[in-house]
């Protein structure tokens, strides 16, 4: 009995991530479309001056972004392809090397060899085999609690005070956020969710689409109509117009999505909305972390686009808050 | 073949670790004479530099490695001659402690600098690190005057600063296990010996032009602690 169930539901689950990844493909190719066609365009006018060179410079941005989305969706479904362990395996990397840009970009000292050590090659791989055996109690706790307390000891041990607790928060900080928060993305896939069996990959794809999508909508919002600088001193490029269009649109999407979710469109509507809100003071918040360091990428591993963490701000801070309130309103505890 | 084949390993392994890119800055990759010299505070310094330069230029360019270090055992000794085809000089107490007036210690300098010559006479370029040893502090020590020497003997030599960002809080001096944090090799503006420049001018050229390629926080550190000495 709860196997034909589960077996329907997974079929449902294989038909409905087919549609996902040809609107996915769709939506890309008409991105393609047009950057090139404004490509053509550009070269076509033989207008000489800054105008016009500025304009390139643009469009070639957004023709390295579209080829870089191009190249995310591919790895992003090839892991949902390799099924739970190549998505937990890719997020595992995924906050590897957003902690490799986070403490690279947040001075450390020697003395912190040990903490270090610690967070790269026990903490890290601790926490995703967590997620993997689906230990949800100590999964909550081993980063916020345990090394909170043991990692602090460990970097006692240089016997170096200088700047002391400034070092401590860093590396608490790049867990938290690169590791722990991360982390909550393939832990979805642990949700018990009484009528989505088999389905919690499309929690995973409707987090990642909508997060992503609210990203690229304010960026079009802001450029079409953005006035009004939200927070100047943190970023130039947020702008009221921007965070209310691309927040409302990407709302509008994440409803339009409820047939890959467990939700009704209004919730589907209500969950977009906590996560792009979260999403968006993400992004602020790390903006306000790279003005501090005086850089304005965190890497440059993505062409376009900048770092790991340029691409995931957003996704750090949606990801807990979306995680919990799906657990707690939609999932069977245990 | 093999040798070729773990070089290429070593190489793939630092670059997945650190993210390892090259900033050319100054000059752009060249065959020909040169110098690569470096701020040395690991380890995997050499490999960096080389690594960072491209595939067709790595063949003539031999990393310059303290004798007494490499050639404390066979893995070291196969390494360094075999893999990377490194250039030994001898460098000796003596040699580190500014012995200068050391009879022996000059000798050894100058069979040093010889050996050196002879690399550049069979076409090789160079990667050196003219600190003369690794660095255990934050700054940049004072230079040893073998670029110098190196430079009167073969003036035709492009001597081209590399700062490497990092690396030193990848593997510190006296660890094992590396962290995973990104790298750059930035290559500067190459610089040559002019006409009848002495020792001390040419070495504090070289080493303001290294220092000029650091990131602008540790150029002030930096200043502060020369001011201080």
């Amino acid at each position: 009995m709860i196997d034909s169930a589960s077996i329907t539901h997974s079929g449902f689950t294989g038909s409905r991530m087919q549609w996902l990844f040809l609107g996915i493909a769709g939506v890309l190719l008409l991105a393609t479309l047009v950057a090139e066609f404004l490509r053509w365009r550009l070269h076509g006018n033989q207008r000489a001056g800054l105008d016009l060179e500025r304009s390139r410079g643009v469009i070639d941005n957004l023709v390295a972004r579209i080829r870089a989305w191009w190249l995310m969706a591919a790895l992003v479904g090839a892991a949902f392809a390799l099924g739970r362990v190549g998505v937990i395996v890719f997020f595992a990397l995924v906050s590897l090397f957003a902690l490799r840009e986070f403490i690279t970009l947040t001075p450390t000292r020697r003395g912190d060899y040990w903490a270090l050590v610690a967070a790269f090659y026990v903490v890290l791989p601790w926490q995703y085999w967590l997620v993997y055996t689906g230990w949800y109690g100590l999964a909550t706790l081993l980063i916020p609690v345990y090394a909170f307390l043991f990692l602090p000891i460990l970097a006692t041990s240089g016997g170096d005070t200088t700047r002391y607790l400034e070092r401590a928060a860093k590396v608490q900080w790049g867990l938290m956020i690169c590791v722990y928060c991360i982390s909550h993305v393939p832990a979805l896939l642990n949700l018990k969710i009484p009528g989505f069996e088999g389905g919690n990959l499309l929690l995973i794809a409707f987090l990642v689409i909508v997060v992503q999508s609210s990203d690229v909508l304010q960026y079009v919002w802001g450029k079409l109509a953005g006035k009004r600088l939200v927070a100047p001193k943190l970023s130039p490029s947020k702008t009221l117009e921007g965070f209310v269009g691309g927040v409302l649109s990407a709302t509008a999407l994440g409803a339009a999505l409820w047939w890959i979710t467990p939700f009704t469109p209004l919730q589907a509507a209500g969950m977009a909305l906590v996560v792009n809100l979260m999403g968006f003071y993400g992004g602020l918040v790390m903006s306000a972390i790279k003005r501090d360091r005086g850089i304005k990428d965190w890497g440059h591993m993505i062409e376009g686009h900048g770092g790991m963490l340029d691409r995931l701000d957003s996704v750090c801070f949606a990801a807990p808050v979306f995680f919990h309130f799906t657990r707690y309103w939609f999932a069977v505890p245990g | 073949m093999l040798e070729g084949l773990i070089a290429r390993a070593i190489s793939f392994a630092i670059r997945a670790l650190t993210g390892a890119r090259g900033l050319w800055r100054g000059c752009a990759p060249a065959e020909g004479l040169r110098v690569y010299y470096g701020n040395h505070a690991s380890h995997g310094d050499f490999v960096l530099i080389w690594s960072a330069l491209p595939l067709a230029l790595r063949r003539n360019v031999r990393p310059v490695a303290g004798a007494d270090y490499w050639n404390r055992d066979a893995l070291r000794r196969y390494v360094i001659r075999a893999v990377f085809n490194g250039v030994l000089v001898e460098r000796g107490p003596a040699a580190t402690a500014a012995g200068d007036c050391d009879a022996a210690a000059k000798a050894r300098a100058q069979d040093a600098i010889a050996t050196l010559c002879e690399a550049v006479d069979g076409g090789a370029s160079l990667i050196v690190f003219p600190e003369g040893t690794r660095n255990p502090g934050d700054g940049l020590l004072p230079f040893k005057s073998g670029i110098y020497h190196l430079a009167c003997r073969r003036p035709e030599l492009e001597f081209v600063p590399v700062w490497l960002d990092n690396l030193a809080r990848v593997m510190p001096k006296g660890r094992v296990l590396p962290l995973p944090l990104l790298c750059t090799a930035t290559f500067g503006e190459p610089l040559r010996l002019h006409a009848g420049e002495d020792k001390a001018a040419f070495v504090a050229r070289a080493r303001d032009a290294l220092l000029a390629l650091a990131p602008p926080e540790f150029i002030a550190e930096a200043a502060a602690k020369d001011a201080a000495a």
